[in-house]
């Protein structure tokens, strides 16, 4: 059973581009582009979760807006459950819209600062017609109880709760509609570390009660490990690398990625004195990149080659892909 | 949800209570409504009623020889004998109510059309903003002057003629107030959701633009009254025997060295009704703006 789930593909997107003009009005024309998401291809499984890693600045968020359709793309193709969610009729959309949510960095700002909790967690089911009255109200009362809040919060505002508890709250609101997938952009890089656990813990309790498919963008590479199943590890606008989780961190099969997981801090004093892959040099502008890996310019492996020509994303065991032209077998003593 | 109200309204009320200046233009205002209002109750004189034998009596307090009328000419007369106190009652329903019509159409157009400059962006925008550039560049009251001329004095008129330009300044406050919040989080949460973009627009955008646009309203009330009271005063707005407080002014303009209290009281209405509006605005913008400084 859980195998037959898990060959199911949700979300695929495949050669997804996204650039952002800079500069240019209605008339003239824009002189350069932002490639924030440069020819991007991955699949996300249903009821599984894929990370999204990659430092800030890479394109991870533009990647979750797009799979939403919250922006518009530049070129290629997004399917979610076998269609393309840029063909979608007015109809078709609005049922993705109940079936695809966001979850965000900061919560309390997603919300209308003059709506109740139970408006704000009730907004979606309002919108797509599902419950009204005392209906919704039990509904908005049952959905607090299954993000751990109490359900007398219905009449307050959401400014007199501590920063878990909006997230909780933004939470709430996104499962309302019982949807199948759901991007959560940094959702706990904004918390407290004390509560960053209890936020975990609850999606990945509601990843199985309510089976949910999560696209869980982190910078946190750590985070990604314990929550998602498969990994895809970005480096301005492009993808590196992309496998199963355990498979990942068992074979590292790009420089940058090695580079990422020994930079994570070791909490065994013991083993401090590891050897540790530092990255130097600065990460390349985003607006009109050289041709050649963007990674190039900080990589100690870089040839000839990797200056001149885009590596292409090739998968060199089954199930594991990589961008890059050198034959990289991470060695650091990480796990 | 009471509970959690109450809090924050009675602190509002106590803080009007706390600005002194505002709320004495408060208690001002709603004395010179009530009276406007209901002027028939204030006065026992009709507007247009003559009492010839005391044509241009300053303030007095002895009742006049008028038959039937008990009531003294508080504030004088006129060259006609008319009873001024009467007729600033009278003259300021239509003052206000030239004021409040172009302030309110102007403001619903303004706002609706800034706020879909500003949400949509691109070629509505540029057309939207163009015109309003257009027009803003123009004088007010020169603009209205011209369509009077074309369409001929009267309330009706003058009410018209200044709207053609009061949308302007709501326009461009509201787009500049939707700019910042359609970049928001709360917009792309609204999509997220599936939320309409009238539900966006009229359900989230528009409540929190709201405080500015009731300061820039009560600000462009003032601005109205007294643009009323310009055109009236040129011979443009009401006609007699019809009066408003500019033509007052206006009539009284002659007989400024013998009887200045015909022109002295409508002017003190108009300063003072101005006044107020524009002390109540500073508060309400005050209040509702975080980032003004408050002194």
């Amino acid at each position: 059973m859980i195998d037959e789930r898990a060959k199911k593909t949700l979300l695929s997107v495949r050669g997804l581009k996204k650039y952002f003009p800079i500069g240019g009005g209605l008339v003239t024309k824009a002189k350069s582009f932002v490639h924030a998401v440069d020819g991007v291809t991955l699949d996300v499984m249903a009821g599984e979760t894929l990370g999204l890693v990659g430092e800030s600045g890479c394109g991870k968020t533009t990647i979750g807006r797009l799979v939403l359709k919250l922006l518009p793309k530049t070129e290629g193709e997004i399917f979610f459950q076998g269609e393309d969610i840029y063909q979608y009729s007015k109809e078709q959309e609005k049922n993705f819209r109940t079936k695809a949510q966001l979850i965000f960095q900061d919560s309390f700002s997603s919300f209308d600062s003059r709506d109740t909790i139970g408006k704000i967690i009730g907004e979606p089911l309002l919108v797509h017609g599902i419950a009204s009255g005392s209906e919704l109200q039990d509904r908005v009362s049952q959905l607090l109880l299954d993000v751990g809040l109490k359900p007398d919060l219905y009449n307050e505002y959401p400014h007199t709760l501590a920063a878990g508890q909006k997230q909780c709250i933004g939470i709430a609101r996104s499962i309302a509609l019982n949807p199948d997938f759901i991007v959560c952009d940094e959702p706990i890089s904004a918390l407290d570390v004390s509560v960053r656990a209890m936020v975990l813990n609850l999606l990945k309790d509601l990843q199985s009660s309510k089976n949910l498919t999560y696209m869980f963008i982190s910078h946190d590479i750590r985070v990604v490990r314990w929550l998602s199943s498969h990994i895809a590890v970005m480096y301005v606008g492009k993808l590196c690398e992309y496998a199963e989780t355990e498979e990942m961190f068992a074979h590292r099969l790009h420089p940058y990625t090695e580079a990422l997981l020994s930079a994570v801090p070791i909490e065994d004093p013991r083993k401090r004195n590891i050897k540790r892959e530092i990255l130097l040099g600065e990460v390349p502008s985003p607006v009109d990149p050289p041709p050649g890996c963007r990674f190039a310019a900080r990589c100690k492996l870089a040839n000839e080659r990797c200056f001149k020509e885009d590596p292409v994303l090739e998968e060199r065991k089954p199930g594991h892909w990589v961008a890059c032209w050198e034959n990289f077998h991470g060695e650091s003593e990480i796990s | 949800m009471e509970q959690s109200k109450k809090p924050k309204k009675t602190s509002l009320l106590r803080r009007f209570r706390h600005n002194k200046p505002a709320l004495f233009a408060g208690i001002v205002l709603i004395i010179i409504l009530t009276m406007i209002l209901f002027a028939p109750i204030f006065t026992n004189f009709g507007p247009a009623k003559s009492d010839l034998a005391n044509r241009l009596t300053g303030p007095t307090t002895e009742a006049s020889m008028a038959v039937g009328v008990t009531q003294p000419h508080f504030l004088g007369t006129d060259q006609l004998g008319r009873d001024i106190y009467t007729r600033l009652l009278y003259g300021g329903r239509v003052s206000l109510n030239v004021g409040f019509t172009v302030a309110t159409i102007g403001g619903v157009i303004g706002v609706v059309l800034g706020m879909l400059a500003g949400y949509f962006g691109g070629w509505t925008d540029m057309i939207i903003m163009r015109m309003v550039d257009v027009w803003a560049s123009s004088p007010t009251l020169l603009i209205a002057l011209t369509f009077v001329m074309i369409l001929g004095p009267g309330q009706k008129n003058l009410i018209f003629a200044l709207l053609i330009n009061s949308w302007t300044l709501f326009c461009r406050m509201a787009r500049s107030q939707v700019l910042i919040i359609r970049s928001s989080a709360m917009v792309e949460s609204g999509h997220a959701i599936g939320a309409s973009t009238n539900r966006i627009l009229y359900k989230h955008i528009m409540p929190n633009i709201i405080s500015p646009m009731v300061t820039t309203y009560i600000l462009e009330l003032a601005h109205f009254i007294n643009a009323e009271a310009n055109l009236s005063f040129l011979g443009f707005g009401v006609q007699p025997p019809d009066t408003s407080w500019g033509l007052m002014i206006g009539e009284g303009r002659k007989y400024l060295t013998q009887a200045p209290w015909i022109v002295i009281f409508p002017g003190l209405m108009i300063a003072t009704t101005v006044l107020c509006l524009n002390l109540i605005g500073n508060w309400i913008r005050d209040e509702f703006d975080p980032l003004a400084v408050k002194l």
